[in-house]
C-alpha cells in the first residue's frame, strides 16, 4: 500500500496533468457506478432499517401498514423479548460461551501453530494434513457421532460441552492462519532469546506471541463472528441445555405461529444484530485489513 | 503473491529448526512440546477427527443413537437413501443451490468490486470510485449478522400481508396483494436463494476489492496504453489476476450451498417449505437423526454430503487448472 502511494507521488509530471482531466465518458461511468452501488447498499440497509423501525410497533400496527412509523417509540417489545422470551439470558449465555471459547482457541491455536511452524519432528506433516481435513469436511458429517461423544462424557446439553466443541472446530482455521504467520516471523529473534537463556515457554509467551499480535487480532475477529453466528453446533448438542442466542432466536421465531407477537420478534432480531453491527462499524478498518490478510496467504 | 514469502520462510524455518534439533532435549523443551502440541491436538482429535472417522463406520450400521447395540448392515443405508424420494428431492434442491448461489454471488460481488476499484477516471493512474468506502462498509453488514437473524428478518419481509416486499410492490401499483413469496412452491426457492446471496455478497466483494488492489497498477496502466477499455481490462486483467481468490470464493460458497441448513431452517419454520421445494440434505439428515432416531442412516447422508463436497471442490480446482490457473495452493 505505502509502496503504491510512493510510486504515485514520484510519477512524472505529465502523468499527473493527464489525471486531472475527466471526460464525459468517465463521468457517465462514475455516475452509473454510484447508482448501481447505491441500489445494492439500499437493498442491504432497507431491510435492517425496516426491522429496527418495526421493533417499536405493536403487532396491529405491523399488520396495518409495513411503512407507517410506530405510534410511540416505547421499549415494550424489547422488554418482552429480553425477559419473557429469554433473549436476555441467551444473550448472556452467548457472551460467556463465545468469550471463553475465543480465549481458549486463540491460546491453544497459537500454541499448536507455533510448534508446527517452528519445529520439525516426526509426524508434524501428518498433524498438518489432519488440520486440513478438519477444514475440508463438512461439519455436518461429524455432528451425529459428536452427539454420542459428548453424551458419553456427560457434556451433552451443557455450556462447557458447547465451549469445547467450539474450540475444537475453530482450531483448524486458527492453526492454519497462524501457522503461516509464525513461519514468517524472523527466527533470529527466538534464537537470540534462547542464547540469552530464555526457555521455550518464556520465548513463546514473552517474545513470539506479542510479535504475532496483528495475526492474532485478525483471526480473533473472524473466530468471534463465526462463533457468535454459530447455529448448527448448539442446536445439535445443546438442544436441551441453556440456549445460546441464535438458538433462542430460532426457538422464539418458531413459536411465533402460535402466539403472534411480531413486535417482540423484531426486537429480538434487533438485539441480536445491533451489538455486533456497532462493533463492526467501530472496527471496520481493522476488519477490512483482515479480509485481505486472511485470504492472501 | 503467495510464493515469495513461502520460499523465504521455508529457508528461515529450516535453518532455525536444524540449529535447534542439535540441542539436547531438556525438561523445558519436553514439557513445552507436550503441553503446546498435546492439549490442542487431544481436543482436536477427540472432538473433530474421531467423530469424522466414526461417521464412516456408523454409516454402515443400523445404530439408533440411543441403544448401545447395533447391527452391521453394509451398504444398506446408502441403497435406501438413494431410493428415498425425499432425500433425492433434497439432493436436487442442493444441486440447484450449488449451481446458482456460487455463480450469482461471485459475479455480483465481482461487478460491485470492479465498480468500486476502477470506476474512477479512465485517464492517467487507475483510480477507485470517489467516496466508495461507504458502499464497501455497508455491503459488509450482512456478514456480521447471524444467519438465523437474517432468515427471520427476511421471513418477515416476504410476509404476505405485513411484509416490506409486498408493501413496496403494492405501493408501486403492482398488484401482489397478499402473495405469499415463501408459501408458494414456484417462488420459495428463488426467494431463499436471494436471501443467501444477500448474506454473502458483501464479504466476497470486500475480498475481491482486496484482491484487485493487490494487482500492481503498472499492469492496468500498460493495458490502458495499449488501448484496452474498461470492460476489456476487467475481463482480461482483473479476473485472471485474482482467479485464485475467485476459486477460493467458489469453493467456500459451494460447500455452503451443499449445507444451507441455517438459512432454510430459519426461513421455513415448517422444514421443507411448500411441497418440499426448499428441503436440503442437511435438514433431512438432522430430521433422520434426531427426530426419527436413525443415526446410522443419518451418518450415511452425512457421508454423501461430504463426498459431494469433495467432488465439487475437486471440480473447481480442475476447471481452474484446465483454464490455465495455478494449481491452487491455497484454500
Amino acid at each position: 500500500m505505502t509502496l503504491l502511494k510512493q510510486q504515485r507521488v514520484s510519477a512524472p509530471a505529465g502523468h499527473v496533468e493527464r489525471e486531472a482531466k475527466t471526460t464525459a465518458g468517465d463521468k457517465a461511468v462514475a455516475a452509473t457506478s454510484h447508482v448501481v452501488l447505491a441500489i445494492w447498499s439500499a437493498i442491504v440497509v432497507l431491510p435492517l432499517l425496516w426491522t429496527f423501525m418495526s421493533s417499536f410497533k405493536t403487532s396491529n400496527e405491523i399488520f396495518a401498514s409495513p411503512f407507517a412509523l410506530p405510534g410511540s417509540w416505547k421499549l415494550d417489545n424489547y422488554i418482552k423479548a429480553w425477559s419473557e422470551a429469554g433473549i436476555g439470558a441467551a444473550f448472556m449465555n452467548s457472551v460467556i460461551v463465545v468469550c471463553v471459547s475465543l480465549v481458549l482457541v486463540m491460546l491453544l491455536g497459537s500454541m499448536c501453530a507455533y510448534v508446527l511452524a517452528r519445529f520439525t519432528f516426526p509426524g508434524s506433516k501428518l498433524i498438518y494434513v489432519l488440520m486440513l481435513a478438519g477444514l475440508t469436511f463438512p461439519v455436518f458429517l461429524a455432528m451425529v457421532p459428536l452427539f454420542g461423544v459428548l453424551k458419553g462424557m456427560g457434556l451433552l446439553n451443557q455450556l462447557p460441552g458447547v465451549i469445547i466443541t467450539y474450540v475444537a472446530f475453530a482450531l483448524p482455521f486458527t492453526v492454519f492462519f497462524l501457522f503461516s504467520f509464525f513461519k514468517n516471523l524472523p527466527g533470529e529473534i527466538a534464537e537470540a532469546a534462547a542464547i540469552d537463556g530464555a526457555g521455550e515457554w518464556r520465548t513463546f509467551f514473552q517474545i513470539m506471541l506479542p510479535m504475532a499480535k496483528p495475526g492474532l487480532a485478525s483471526v480473533a475477529i473472524f473466530n468471534f463472528l463465526g462463533l457468535w453466528n454459530q447455529f448448527l453446533i448448539p442446536v445439535t448438542i445443546n438442544a436441551g441445555g441453556p440456549k445460546v442466542l441464535s438458538q433462542e432466536l430460532a426457538a422464539f421465531a418458531s413459536q411465533m405461529g402460535y402466539a403472534v407477537d411480531f413486535g417482540a420478534l423484531f426486537a429480538a432480531v434487533t438485539v441480536t444484530v445491533i451489538p455486533v453491527l456497532i462493533a463492526y462499524i467501530l472496527f471496520q478498518r481493522q476488519l477490512q485489513g483482515s479480509v485481505s490478510q486472511g485470504t492472501s496467504r | 503473491m503467495t510464493l515469495p514469502p513461502a520460499t523465504v520462510s521455508t529457508r528461515g524455518g529450516g535453518l532455525s529448526t536444524a540449529a535447534r534439533g542439535r540441542r539436547k532435549p531438556s525438561l523445558d523443551r519436553i514439557s513445552f512440546m507436550a503441553v503446546f502440541l498435546g492439549i490442542p491436538l487431544a481436543i482436536y482429535l477427540l472432538f473433530v477427527i474421531w467423530p469424522f472417522l466414526q461417521a464412516f463406520f456408523y454409516s454402515l450400521t443400523d445404530w439408533s443413537g440411543f441403544s448401545p447395540s447395533f447391527n452391521f448392515v453394509g451398504l444398506d443405508n446408502y441403497a435406501r437413501i438413494f431410493t428415498d424420494d425425499l432425500f433425492l428431492k433434497a439432493l436436487g434442491n442442493n444441486i440447484i443451490l450449488l449451481i446458482v448461489v456460487p455463480l450469482v454471488t461471485v459475479v455480483l460481488s465481482l461487478i460491485l468490486a470492479t465498480l468500486v476499484t476502477v470506476g474512477g477516471s479512465s485517464k492517467g493512474q487507475i483510480k477507485g470510485l470517489k467516496n466508495s468506502s461507504f458502499y464497501r462498509v455497508v455491503s459488509f453488514f450482512p456478514y456480521t449478522i447471524p444467519a438465523v437473524a437474517i432468515g427471520i428478518m427476511w421471513g418477515q419481509i416476504y410476509d404476505p400481508s405485513g411484509g416490506l416486499l409486498n408493501g413496496i410492490l403494492n405501493g408501486l401499483g403492482l398488484n401482489f396483494k397478499d402473495y405469499a413469496w415463501l408459501g408458494n412452491a414456484s417462488t420459495a426457492m428463488w426467494c431463499s436463494i436471494f436471501v443467501i446471496i444477500w448474506g454473502f455478497v458483501g464479504f466476497y466483494m470486500v475480498l475481491f476489492i482486496a484482491g484487485i488492489k493487490g494487482i500492481p497498477s503498472e499492469i492496468f496502466e500498460a493495458a490502458r496504453i495499449d488501448g484496452a477499455g474498461r470492460l476489456r481490462t476487467a475481463l482480461s486483467i482483473t479476473i485472471p489476476m485474482i482467479r485464485d481468490n475467485i476459486q477460493t470464493a467458489y469453493v467456500y460458497l459451494g460447500i455452503f450451498a451443499l449445507d444451507a441448513f441455517v438459512y432454510m431452517a430459519s426461513l421455513f419454520p415448517n422444514a421443507g417449505g411448500p411441497e418440499n421445494t426448499t428441503l436440503v440434505m442437511s435438514q433431512q439428515l438432522f430430521f433422520t437423526a434426531f427426530q426419527r432416531g436413525q443415526f446410522g442412516m443419518a451418518t450415511a447422508m452425512g457421508v454423501v454430503l461430504a463426498v459431494a463436497t469433495l467432488i465439487f471442490s475437486g471440480l473447481v480446482f480442475l476447471v481452474n487448472k484446465l483454464t490455465g490457473g495455478s494449481d491452487g495452493g491455497r484454500l
